[in-house]
Protein backbone atom coordinates (compact mmCIF):
# COMPACT_ATOMS: atom_id res chain seq x y z
CA UNK A 1 0.00 0.00 0.00
CA UNK A 2 2.50 2.27 1.11
CA UNK A 3 5.10 1.83 -2.05
CA UNK A 4 1.92 2.02 -4.11
CA UNK A 5 1.66 5.33 -2.89
CA UNK A 6 5.52 5.89 -3.57
CA UNK A 7 5.36 5.22 -7.20
CA UNK A 8 2.75 7.30 -8.12
CA UNK A 9 4.51 10.32 -6.28
CA UNK A 10 7.76 9.69 -8.57
CA UNK A 11 5.64 9.78 -12.05
CA UNK A 12 3.58 12.46 -10.78
CA UNK A 13 5.77 15.52 -11.84
CA UNK A 14 6.23 13.94 -15.28
CA UNK A 15 2.45 12.89 -15.61
CA UNK A 16 1.02 16.34 -14.63
CA UNK A 17 4.07 18.04 -17.11
CA UNK A 18 2.92 16.08 -19.68
CA UNK A 19 -0.68 16.42 -18.88
CA UNK A 20 -0.37 20.28 -18.94
CA UNK A 21 1.93 21.22 -21.64
CA UNK A 22 0.52 18.27 -24.35
CA UNK A 23 -2.86 16.08 -23.52
CA UNK A 24 -4.26 19.59 -22.87
CA UNK A 25 -2.80 21.53 -26.19
CA UNK A 26 -3.31 18.55 -28.30
CA UNK A 27 -6.88 18.17 -26.98
CA UNK A 28 -7.61 22.01 -27.26
CA UNK A 29 -5.98 21.98 -30.85
CA UNK A 30 -8.83 19.44 -31.80
CA UNK A 31 -11.21 21.52 -30.29
CA UNK A 32 -9.53 24.78 -31.81
CA UNK A 33 -9.80 23.41 -35.35
CA UNK A 34 -13.74 23.36 -35.47
CA UNK A 35 -13.51 27.12 -34.62
CA UNK A 36 -12.44 30.17 -36.29
CA UNK A 37 -9.84 31.58 -33.72
CA UNK A 38 -8.01 34.16 -35.56
CA UNK A 39 -5.98 37.52 -35.13
CA UNK A 40 -9.67 38.78 -33.92
CA UNK A 41 -9.92 36.26 -31.23
CA UNK A 42 -6.58 36.25 -30.46
CA UNK A 43 -7.46 40.12 -29.04
CA UNK A 44 -10.84 39.05 -27.41
CA UNK A 45 -11.98 35.60 -27.05
CA UNK A 46 -15.47 37.13 -27.64
CA UNK A 47 -14.87 37.08 -31.15
CA UNK A 48 -14.36 32.90 -31.59
CA UNK A 49 -16.89 31.43 -33.33
CA UNK A 50 -17.75 27.52 -34.01
CA UNK A 51 -17.58 26.58 -37.28
CA UNK A 52 -18.15 22.57 -37.19
CA UNK A 53 -15.99 21.26 -40.21
CA UNK A 54 -15.61 24.22 -42.03
CA UNK A 55 -11.85 24.81 -41.70
CA UNK A 56 -11.40 21.25 -42.87
CA UNK A 57 -13.54 21.75 -45.97
CA UNK A 58 -11.91 25.00 -46.62
CA UNK A 59 -8.28 23.28 -47.33
CA UNK A 60 -9.83 20.82 -49.67
CA UNK A 61 -10.02 24.00 -51.68
CA UNK A 62 -7.41 25.62 -51.04
CA UNK A 63 -4.75 24.61 -53.73
CA UNK A 64 -1.49 25.58 -52.13
CA UNK A 65 -2.18 23.20 -49.34
CA UNK A 66 -2.66 20.76 -51.83
CA UNK A 67 0.74 21.86 -53.69
CA UNK A 68 1.86 21.30 -49.52
CA UNK A 69 0.66 17.89 -49.29
CA UNK A 70 2.06 16.91 -52.43
CA UNK A 71 5.37 18.20 -52.23
CA UNK A 72 5.55 16.60 -48.62
CA UNK A 73 4.58 13.56 -50.16
CA UNK A 74 7.33 13.89 -52.86
CA UNK A 75 9.75 14.34 -49.80
CA UNK A 76 8.65 11.20 -48.68
CA UNK A 77 8.48 9.08 -51.21
CA UNK A 78 11.73 9.40 -52.72
CA UNK A 79 13.41 10.87 -49.80
CA UNK A 80 12.71 8.05 -47.35
CA UNK A 81 14.21 4.71 -49.75
CA UNK A 82 16.95 6.92 -50.53
CA UNK A 83 18.15 7.33 -47.00
CA UNK A 84 17.26 3.88 -46.20
CA UNK A 85 19.30 2.28 -49.14
CA UNK A 86 22.34 5.11 -48.23
CA UNK A 87 21.94 3.86 -44.43
CA UNK A 88 21.85 0.38 -45.78
CA UNK A 89 24.63 0.87 -47.84
CA UNK A 90 27.03 2.80 -45.17
CA UNK A 91 26.50 -0.22 -42.90
CA UNK A 92 27.44 -2.98 -44.90
CA UNK A 93 30.59 -1.63 -45.85
CA UNK A 94 31.25 -0.73 -42.36
CA UNK A 95 30.82 -4.51 -41.38
CA UNK A 96 32.50 -6.20 -44.07
CA UNK A 97 35.10 -7.88 -42.06
CA UNK A 98 37.71 -6.14 -44.92
CA UNK A 99 37.21 -2.61 -43.53
CA UNK A 100 39.58 -1.21 -41.75
CA UNK A 101 39.42 1.70 -39.41
CA UNK A 102 35.92 1.13 -38.67
CA UNK A 103 35.68 3.37 -35.48
CA UNK A 104 36.63 6.41 -37.37
CA UNK A 105 34.48 5.75 -40.70
CA UNK A 106 31.39 4.98 -37.95
CA UNK A 107 31.98 8.63 -36.33
CA UNK A 108 32.77 10.52 -39.38
CA UNK A 109 29.99 9.11 -41.55
CA UNK A 110 27.82 9.65 -38.49
CA UNK A 111 29.04 13.20 -37.84
CA UNK A 112 26.31 15.44 -40.19
CA UNK A 113 23.13 13.49 -37.26
CA UNK A 114 24.24 15.51 -34.37
CA UNK A 115 25.51 19.00 -36.63
CA UNK A 116 22.47 21.79 -36.36
CA UNK A 117 20.54 21.41 -39.03
CA UNK A 118 20.08 25.13 -39.82
CA UNK A 119 23.46 25.85 -39.59
CA UNK A 120 24.75 23.09 -42.56
CA UNK A 121 21.15 23.67 -44.31
CA UNK A 122 22.78 27.05 -45.01
CA UNK A 123 26.39 25.73 -45.51
CA UNK A 124 24.30 23.30 -48.16
CA UNK A 125 22.77 26.77 -49.80
CA UNK A 126 26.06 27.82 -50.98
CA UNK A 127 27.56 24.38 -51.80
CA UNK A 128 24.59 24.14 -54.29
CA UNK A 129 24.72 27.85 -56.02
CA UNK A 130 24.95 27.38 -59.51
CA UNK A 131 27.80 29.07 -60.14
CA UNK A 132 30.46 29.25 -57.16
CA UNK A 133 28.16 26.09 -55.77
CA UNK A 134 31.25 22.58 -55.07
CA UNK A 135 28.09 20.35 -56.05
CA UNK A 136 27.83 21.84 -59.88
CA UNK A 137 32.23 21.97 -59.82
CA UNK A 138 32.17 18.06 -59.42
CA UNK A 139 29.24 17.59 -61.08
CA UNK A 140 30.93 19.48 -64.35
CA UNK A 141 33.83 17.04 -63.68
CA UNK A 142 31.14 14.30 -65.12
CA UNK A 143 30.34 16.35 -68.20
CA UNK A 144 26.68 17.69 -66.49
CA UNK A 145 25.57 21.06 -67.35
CA UNK A 146 25.20 23.54 -64.09
CA UNK A 147 21.98 23.43 -62.50
CA UNK A 148 20.13 25.89 -60.41
CA UNK A 149 19.46 23.66 -57.87
CA UNK A 150 17.78 25.67 -55.54
CA UNK A 151 16.16 28.39 -58.46
CA UNK A 152 14.73 25.88 -60.54
CA UNK A 153 11.08 24.38 -59.43
CA UNK A 154 11.81 21.12 -60.66
CA UNK A 155 15.40 20.34 -58.65
CA UNK A 156 14.43 22.62 -55.28
CA UNK A 157 12.69 19.55 -53.81
CA UNK A 158 15.72 17.02 -55.12
CA UNK A 159 18.28 19.63 -53.36
CA UNK A 160 16.67 19.40 -49.92
CA UNK A 161 16.29 15.27 -50.22
CA UNK A 162 20.02 15.17 -51.17
CA UNK A 163 20.88 17.56 -48.10
CA UNK A 164 18.21 15.45 -45.79
CA UNK A 165 19.77 12.19 -47.30
CA UNK A 166 23.50 13.74 -46.42
CA UNK A 167 21.97 15.31 -42.84
CA UNK A 168 19.95 11.76 -41.46
CA UNK A 169 21.86 8.44 -42.99
CA UNK A 170 23.75 8.02 -40.35
CA UNK A 171 21.04 7.51 -37.60
CA UNK A 172 19.69 4.30 -39.44
CA UNK A 173 23.56 3.24 -40.34
CA UNK A 174 24.01 2.78 -36.53
CA UNK A 175 20.72 0.94 -35.86
CA UNK A 176 21.61 -1.06 -39.03
CA UNK A 177 24.71 -1.98 -38.00
CA UNK A 178 23.42 -2.89 -35.17
CA UNK A 179 21.08 -5.22 -36.74
CA UNK A 180 23.85 -6.87 -38.90
CA UNK A 181 26.23 -7.51 -36.27
CA UNK A 182 23.59 -9.40 -34.58
CA UNK A 183 22.95 -11.98 -37.48
CA UNK A 184 24.36 -15.31 -36.57
CA UNK A 185 27.66 -16.05 -38.31
CA UNK A 186 27.05 -19.70 -38.54
CA UNK A 187 24.58 -18.89 -41.47
CA UNK A 188 26.64 -16.65 -43.34
CA UNK A 189 29.57 -19.80 -42.60
CA UNK A 190 26.71 -22.56 -43.86
CA UNK A 191 26.04 -20.57 -47.09
CA UNK A 192 30.07 -20.13 -48.35
CA UNK A 193 30.45 -24.11 -47.85
CA UNK A 194 27.27 -23.64 -50.18
CA UNK A 195 29.05 -21.53 -52.69
CA UNK A 196 26.72 -18.99 -52.30
CA UNK A 197 27.48 -15.37 -53.83
CA UNK A 198 27.73 -12.65 -51.97
CA UNK A 199 24.31 -11.34 -53.42
CA UNK A 200 22.65 -14.25 -52.66
CA UNK A 201 23.84 -14.21 -49.17
CA UNK A 202 22.76 -10.98 -48.80
CA UNK A 203 19.49 -11.22 -50.40
CA UNK A 204 18.61 -14.60 -48.49
CA UNK A 205 20.29 -14.22 -45.17
CA UNK A 206 21.46 -10.54 -44.14
CA UNK A 207 17.84 -9.26 -45.89
CA UNK A 208 15.36 -11.49 -44.20
CA UNK A 209 16.92 -10.91 -40.72
CA UNK A 210 17.25 -7.29 -41.12
CA UNK A 211 13.04 -7.38 -42.48
CA UNK A 212 12.05 -6.48 -38.63
CA UNK A 213 14.53 -3.50 -37.83
CA UNK A 214 13.98 -2.08 -41.49
CA UNK A 215 10.31 -1.89 -40.79
CA UNK A 216 10.87 0.06 -37.71
CA UNK A 217 13.49 2.50 -39.11
CA UNK A 218 11.52 2.79 -42.19
CA UNK A 219 8.24 3.77 -39.73
CA UNK A 220 10.22 6.19 -37.79
CA UNK A 221 12.41 8.17 -40.79
CA UNK A 222 9.25 8.19 -42.52
CA UNK A 223 7.52 9.99 -39.17
CA UNK A 224 10.35 12.39 -39.68
CA UNK A 225 10.15 12.67 -43.47
CA UNK A 226 6.27 14.26 -43.35
CA UNK A 227 7.72 17.11 -40.34
CA UNK A 228 9.59 18.48 -43.28
CA UNK A 229 10.12 22.28 -42.15
CA UNK A 230 13.56 23.92 -41.52
CA UNK A 231 15.14 22.95 -44.81
CA UNK A 232 13.15 24.80 -46.97
CA UNK A 233 12.15 27.38 -44.36
CA UNK A 234 16.17 28.11 -44.54
CA UNK A 235 17.13 27.27 -47.58
CA UNK A 236 14.46 28.26 -50.54
CA UNK A 237 11.47 29.97 -48.17
CA UNK A 238 8.97 27.71 -49.36
CA UNK A 239 9.61 28.37 -53.01
CA UNK A 240 10.42 28.41 -56.01
CA UNK A 241 6.78 28.49 -57.27
CA UNK A 242 5.94 27.05 -53.77
CA UNK A 243 7.55 23.76 -54.83
CA UNK A 244 9.04 22.99 -51.50
CA UNK A 245 6.09 24.41 -49.19
CA UNK A 246 5.92 21.57 -47.03
CA UNK A 247 2.51 20.63 -44.43
CA UNK A 248 4.30 22.08 -41.84
CA UNK A 249 5.70 24.70 -43.43
CA UNK A 250 1.76 26.01 -44.36
CA UNK A 251 0.74 25.12 -40.79
CA UNK A 252 3.54 27.73 -39.97
CA UNK A 253 2.41 29.86 -41.68
CA UNK A 254 -1.31 29.99 -41.03
CA UNK A 255 -0.52 30.13 -37.84
CA UNK A 256 2.18 32.02 -36.96
CA UNK A 257 2.53 34.61 -39.71
CA UNK A 258 -1.35 35.39 -40.27
CA UNK A 259 -2.85 33.95 -36.92
CA UNK A 260 -5.57 32.02 -38.41
CA UNK A 261 -4.60 29.47 -35.34
CA UNK A 262 -7.96 27.56 -35.85
CA UNK A 263 -6.79 26.57 -39.78
CA UNK A 264 -3.52 25.77 -38.38
CA UNK A 265 -4.99 23.37 -36.15
CA UNK A 266 -7.00 21.64 -38.91
CA UNK A 267 -3.79 21.22 -40.88
CA UNK A 268 -1.81 19.76 -38.16
CA UNK A 269 -4.56 17.31 -37.53
CA UNK A 270 -4.61 16.66 -41.29
CA UNK A 271 -1.24 16.08 -41.00
CA UNK A 272 -1.62 13.73 -38.24
CA UNK A 273 -4.12 11.49 -39.41
CA UNK A 274 -1.67 11.03 -42.42
CA UNK A 275 1.07 10.25 -40.65
CA UNK A 276 -1.34 7.69 -38.77
CA UNK A 277 -2.89 5.99 -41.05
CA UNK A 278 0.50 5.70 -43.32
CA UNK A 279 2.27 3.81 -40.71
CA UNK A 280 -0.59 1.65 -40.46
CA UNK A 281 -0.37 1.33 -43.90
CA UNK A 282 3.15 0.18 -43.74
CA UNK A 283 2.70 -2.32 -40.33
CA UNK A 284 0.02 -4.29 -42.27
CA UNK A 285 1.86 -4.51 -45.32
CA UNK A 286 5.13 -6.16 -42.97
CA UNK A 287 2.61 -8.09 -41.88
CA UNK A 288 1.10 -9.41 -45.26
CA UNK A 289 4.77 -10.40 -46.36
CA UNK A 290 5.76 -11.90 -44.05
CA UNK A 291 2.86 -14.74 -43.53
CA UNK A 292 3.26 -15.53 -46.59
CA UNK B 1 40.21 -11.43 -51.99
CA UNK B 2 43.16 -8.82 -52.07
CA UNK B 3 40.82 -6.85 -54.82
CA UNK B 4 37.41 -7.16 -52.56
CA UNK B 5 39.46 -5.20 -49.77
CA UNK B 6 40.65 -2.64 -51.84
CA UNK B 7 37.35 -1.80 -53.05
CA UNK B 8 35.33 -2.06 -49.32
CA UNK B 9 38.42 0.63 -48.25
CA UNK B 10 38.49 2.83 -51.52
CA UNK B 11 34.53 2.37 -50.84
CA UNK B 12 34.53 3.63 -47.33
CA UNK B 13 36.86 6.82 -47.91
CA UNK B 14 35.12 8.36 -50.61
CA UNK B 15 31.95 7.94 -48.84
CA UNK B 16 33.65 9.61 -45.76
CA UNK B 17 35.46 12.20 -47.66
CA UNK B 18 32.03 13.40 -49.53
CA UNK B 19 30.07 13.15 -46.05
CA UNK B 20 32.66 14.97 -43.96
CA UNK B 21 33.12 17.49 -47.03
CA UNK B 22 30.94 20.01 -46.59
CA UNK B 23 31.85 20.42 -42.68
CA UNK B 24 35.47 20.37 -43.96
CA UNK B 25 34.21 23.31 -46.80
CA UNK B 26 32.24 25.59 -43.91
CA UNK B 27 35.57 25.92 -41.69
CA UNK B 28 37.49 26.40 -44.40
CA UNK B 29 35.01 29.21 -45.93
CA UNK B 30 34.80 30.78 -42.66
CA UNK B 31 38.10 31.91 -42.51
CA UNK B 32 38.41 33.30 -46.42
CA UNK B 33 38.63 36.92 -46.61
CA UNK B 34 34.98 37.86 -47.74
CA UNK B 35 33.97 37.79 -51.42
CA UNK B 36 36.50 35.70 -51.69
CA UNK B 37 34.62 32.09 -52.39
CA UNK B 38 32.64 34.06 -55.16
CA UNK B 39 34.88 32.59 -57.65
CA UNK B 40 35.24 29.44 -60.38
CA UNK B 41 36.37 27.33 -59.80
CA UNK B 42 35.37 27.75 -56.14
CA UNK B 43 38.57 27.73 -53.90
CA UNK B 44 39.01 24.74 -51.67
CA UNK B 45 41.00 26.30 -48.72
CA UNK B 46 42.01 30.27 -47.87
CA UNK B 47 44.71 32.08 -49.31
CA UNK B 48 45.45 33.97 -46.56
CA UNK B 49 43.53 32.32 -43.51
CA UNK B 50 41.86 35.35 -41.50
CA UNK B 51 39.66 35.34 -38.55
CA UNK B 52 37.80 38.84 -39.92
CA UNK B 53 34.11 36.81 -40.13
CA UNK B 54 34.26 35.91 -36.90
CA UNK B 55 35.13 39.37 -35.40
CA UNK B 56 32.22 40.92 -37.37
CA UNK B 57 29.92 38.46 -36.31
CA UNK B 58 30.76 38.94 -32.68
CA UNK B 59 31.34 42.65 -32.96
CA UNK B 60 28.72 43.44 -35.48
CA UNK B 61 26.10 40.94 -35.30
CA UNK B 62 26.60 40.17 -31.56
CA UNK B 63 26.08 36.39 -31.53
CA UNK B 64 27.99 36.12 -28.45
CA UNK B 65 24.68 36.39 -26.66
CA UNK B 66 22.18 34.06 -28.89
CA UNK B 67 25.86 31.67 -27.79
CA UNK B 68 24.83 32.16 -24.06
CA UNK B 69 21.32 31.74 -25.19
CA UNK B 70 21.62 28.54 -26.33
CA UNK B 71 23.89 27.34 -23.95
CA UNK B 72 21.66 28.60 -20.94
CA UNK B 73 18.39 27.00 -22.59
CA UNK B 74 20.22 23.77 -23.71
CA UNK B 75 21.79 23.27 -20.35
CA UNK B 76 18.39 23.96 -18.47
CA UNK B 77 16.40 22.01 -20.45
CA UNK B 78 19.19 18.71 -19.27
CA UNK B 79 18.53 19.58 -15.92
CA UNK B 80 15.06 19.70 -16.08
CA UNK B 81 14.46 16.29 -18.24
CA UNK B 82 16.80 14.97 -15.43
CA UNK B 83 14.73 15.93 -12.86
CA UNK B 84 11.19 14.89 -14.67
CA UNK B 85 12.68 11.52 -16.51
CA UNK B 86 14.49 10.14 -13.93
CA UNK B 87 12.33 9.28 -10.98
CA UNK B 88 9.75 8.68 -13.48
CA UNK B 89 11.75 5.99 -15.33
CA UNK B 90 12.80 4.31 -12.46
CA UNK B 91 9.43 4.28 -11.12
CA UNK B 92 7.75 2.39 -13.85
CA UNK B 93 10.80 0.29 -13.82
CA UNK B 94 10.57 -0.94 -10.55
CA UNK B 95 8.01 0.40 -8.16
CA UNK B 96 4.57 -1.36 -8.15
CA UNK B 97 1.80 0.41 -8.15
CA UNK B 98 -1.93 0.19 -9.23
CA UNK B 99 -2.10 0.97 -13.25
CA UNK B 100 1.35 1.16 -13.47
CA UNK B 101 1.49 -1.02 -16.40
CA UNK B 102 -1.68 0.60 -18.41
CA UNK B 103 -0.20 4.62 -17.82
CA UNK B 104 3.28 3.33 -19.32
CA UNK B 105 1.30 1.82 -22.38
CA UNK B 106 -0.64 4.70 -22.75
CA UNK B 107 2.77 6.98 -22.49
CA UNK B 108 4.44 4.88 -25.54
CA UNK B 109 1.22 5.30 -27.51
CA UNK B 110 1.05 8.91 -27.09
CA UNK B 111 4.46 8.96 -29.03
CA UNK B 112 2.36 8.74 -32.66
CA UNK B 113 1.46 12.08 -32.21
CA UNK B 114 3.65 14.64 -33.51
CA UNK B 115 4.47 17.24 -31.37
CA UNK B 116 3.74 20.05 -33.52
CA UNK B 117 0.00 19.21 -33.08
CA UNK B 118 -0.11 21.12 -29.68
CA UNK B 119 1.85 24.07 -30.65
CA UNK B 120 -0.87 26.85 -31.63
CA UNK B 121 -2.82 25.90 -27.96
CA UNK B 122 0.68 25.83 -26.09
CA UNK B 123 1.40 29.09 -27.82
CA UNK B 124 -1.60 30.58 -26.49
CA UNK B 125 -1.39 29.21 -23.19
CA UNK B 126 1.85 30.91 -22.68
CA UNK B 127 0.98 34.10 -24.28
CA UNK B 128 -2.10 34.08 -21.36
CA UNK B 129 0.80 33.62 -18.67
CA UNK B 130 3.17 35.87 -20.28
CA UNK B 131 5.92 33.27 -21.37
CA UNK B 132 6.30 34.00 -24.70
CA UNK B 133 9.77 35.53 -25.45
CA UNK B 134 11.26 34.33 -22.49
CA UNK B 135 13.39 31.59 -21.64
CA UNK B 136 10.98 29.64 -19.77
CA UNK B 137 8.35 29.42 -22.88
CA UNK B 138 11.19 28.02 -24.97
CA UNK B 139 11.95 25.48 -21.94
CA UNK B 140 8.67 24.14 -21.55
CA UNK B 141 8.57 21.03 -24.30
CA UNK B 142 11.82 19.75 -22.78
CA UNK B 143 10.28 19.33 -19.31
CA UNK B 144 9.00 15.66 -19.42
CA UNK B 145 8.89 13.44 -22.75
CA UNK B 146 8.36 9.61 -23.23
CA UNK B 147 11.55 9.07 -24.62
CA UNK B 148 13.31 10.17 -21.84
CA UNK B 149 10.90 8.47 -19.38
CA UNK B 150 11.62 5.35 -21.57
CA UNK B 151 14.82 4.92 -21.41
CA UNK B 152 15.86 5.60 -17.97
CA UNK B 153 12.69 2.71 -17.49
CA UNK B 154 14.87 0.26 -19.89
CA UNK B 155 18.01 0.82 -17.82
CA UNK B 156 16.34 0.64 -14.69
CA UNK B 157 14.67 -2.61 -15.45
CA UNK B 158 18.55 -4.36 -14.71
CA UNK B 159 18.95 -3.13 -11.26
CA UNK B 160 18.33 -6.20 -9.01
CA UNK B 161 15.95 -6.65 -7.14
CA UNK B 162 16.80 -8.25 -4.32
CA UNK B 163 19.75 -4.55 -3.98
CA UNK B 164 16.41 -2.88 -3.19
CA UNK B 165 14.41 -5.05 -0.77
CA UNK B 166 17.40 -4.87 1.04
CA UNK B 167 17.10 -1.63 1.82
CA UNK B 168 13.69 -1.37 2.50
CA UNK B 169 14.07 -4.17 5.29
CA UNK B 170 16.55 -1.87 6.46
CA UNK B 171 13.63 0.69 7.02
CA UNK B 172 14.85 2.81 4.21
CA UNK B 173 12.20 5.31 2.33
CA UNK B 174 11.84 5.02 -1.39
CA UNK B 175 13.21 8.27 -1.66
CA UNK B 176 16.31 6.84 -0.08
CA UNK B 177 16.71 4.26 -2.01
CA UNK B 178 16.34 6.21 -4.76
CA UNK B 179 19.05 8.93 -4.20
CA UNK B 180 21.00 6.88 -2.36
CA UNK B 181 21.32 3.09 -4.58
CA UNK B 182 19.53 3.91 -7.22
CA UNK B 183 21.13 7.00 -8.81
CA UNK B 184 24.52 6.25 -8.30
CA UNK B 185 23.39 2.65 -10.82
CA UNK B 186 21.73 5.06 -13.18
CA UNK B 187 25.25 7.33 -13.99
CA UNK B 188 25.18 5.66 -17.56
CA UNK B 189 22.14 6.47 -18.35
CA UNK B 190 21.88 9.78 -16.93
CA UNK B 191 24.54 10.33 -19.06
CA UNK B 192 23.34 9.53 -22.46
CA UNK B 193 19.68 11.26 -21.61
CA UNK B 194 22.04 14.54 -20.32
CA UNK B 195 23.59 14.65 -23.80
CA UNK B 196 20.65 13.42 -25.93
CA UNK B 197 18.53 16.43 -24.00
CA UNK B 198 21.32 19.32 -24.58
CA UNK B 199 21.76 18.00 -27.96
CA UNK B 200 18.54 18.04 -29.37
CA UNK B 201 17.65 21.62 -27.03
CA UNK B 202 20.92 23.20 -29.34
CA UNK B 203 20.12 22.00 -32.22
CA UNK B 204 15.72 22.52 -31.66
CA UNK B 205 14.19 25.02 -34.33
CA UNK B 206 10.30 25.50 -34.96
CA UNK B 207 9.79 26.20 -31.03
CA UNK B 208 12.37 28.47 -30.52
CA UNK B 209 11.47 30.06 -33.75
CA UNK B 210 7.60 30.47 -32.66
CA UNK B 211 8.46 31.32 -29.23
CA UNK B 212 11.14 33.61 -29.18
CA UNK B 213 11.04 36.63 -31.55
CA UNK B 214 13.01 39.48 -29.27
CA UNK B 215 16.14 38.71 -30.96
CA UNK B 216 17.91 39.46 -27.87
CA UNK B 217 16.21 35.76 -26.32
CA UNK B 218 16.86 34.05 -29.38
CA UNK B 219 18.85 30.42 -29.89
CA UNK B 220 21.96 30.29 -31.92
CA UNK B 221 19.64 28.01 -35.01
CA UNK B 222 16.67 31.15 -34.80
CA UNK B 223 19.19 33.79 -35.18
CA UNK B 224 21.27 32.60 -37.48
CA UNK B 225 18.20 31.77 -39.94
CA UNK B 226 17.15 35.32 -39.48
CA UNK B 227 21.48 36.58 -39.90
CA UNK B 228 21.56 34.27 -43.67
CA UNK B 229 18.32 36.06 -45.04
CA UNK B 230 19.54 39.23 -44.54
CA UNK B 231 23.34 38.55 -45.48
CA UNK B 232 22.56 36.08 -48.61
CA UNK B 233 25.76 37.61 -50.04
CA UNK B 234 27.84 36.89 -47.32
CA UNK B 235 28.63 33.14 -47.75
CA UNK B 236 32.09 33.91 -45.45
CA UNK B 237 30.76 35.57 -42.58
CA UNK B 238 27.05 33.09 -42.84
CA UNK B 239 29.65 29.66 -42.58
CA UNK B 240 31.38 31.18 -39.59
CA UNK B 241 28.12 31.61 -37.91
CA UNK B 242 27.44 28.06 -38.84
CA UNK B 243 30.66 27.05 -37.24
CA UNK B 244 29.90 28.49 -33.70
CA UNK B 245 26.62 26.61 -34.03
CA UNK B 246 27.62 23.57 -35.27
CA UNK B 247 31.29 22.83 -33.41
CA UNK B 248 29.82 22.50 -29.74
CA UNK B 249 27.47 20.11 -30.10
CA UNK B 250 30.27 17.97 -32.33
CA UNK B 251 32.75 18.42 -29.79
CA UNK B 252 30.03 17.53 -27.08
CA UNK B 253 29.28 14.25 -29.46
CA UNK B 254 32.61 13.30 -29.91
CA UNK B 255 33.24 12.99 -26.03
CA UNK B 256 30.48 11.40 -25.42
CA UNK B 257 30.01 9.31 -27.89
CA UNK B 258 29.63 6.42 -26.34
CA UNK B 259 26.59 7.41 -24.32
CA UNK B 260 25.17 9.22 -27.54
CA UNK B 261 25.04 5.78 -29.42
CA UNK B 262 23.78 3.88 -26.12
CA UNK B 263 20.68 6.32 -25.98
CA UNK B 264 20.19 5.90 -29.85
CA UNK B 265 19.90 2.12 -29.97
CA UNK B 266 18.21 2.09 -26.67
CA UNK B 267 15.66 4.09 -28.33
CA UNK B 268 15.09 2.60 -31.35
CA UNK B 269 15.49 -1.09 -31.66
CA UNK B 270 14.47 -2.02 -28.31
CA UNK B 271 11.73 0.20 -28.50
Amino acid sequence: MKRSYAGWIFVAPALIAMAVFFVVPVATALAMSFTDFDIYALADLANLRFVGFDNYGRLLHTPLFWQALLNTLYFVVLGVPLSIVASLGAALLLHSPLARLKAFYRTALFAPVVTTLVAVAIVWRYLLHPRYGWLNYMLAAFGIDPIDWLGDPHWAMPAIILLSVWKNFGYNMIILLAALQAVPTELYEAARIDGASAWRQLRDITLPALAPVLLLVSVLTMAGHFQLFAEPYVMTQGGPAQRTLTVLYFMYEEGFKWWSLGSASAVAFVLFAIMFTVTLLQLRVARYTEAR
Amino acid sequence: MKLRSVAVNVALATLAALTLFPLAWMVAASLMAPGETNVFPPPLLPHSATLANYRELFATAGIGRQIANSALIAACATVLSLVFNLGAGYAFAKLHFAGRDATFRTLLGALVIPGQVAMMPLFLMLKQLGLVNTYAGALVPWLASVFGIFLVRQYALSIPEELLEAARIDGAGELRIFTTIVLPLLTPIVVTLAVLTFLGAWNDFMWPLIVLTDRELQTLPVALAGLSREHVQDTELMMAGSVVTVLPVLALFLVLQRYYMQGLLMGSVKG
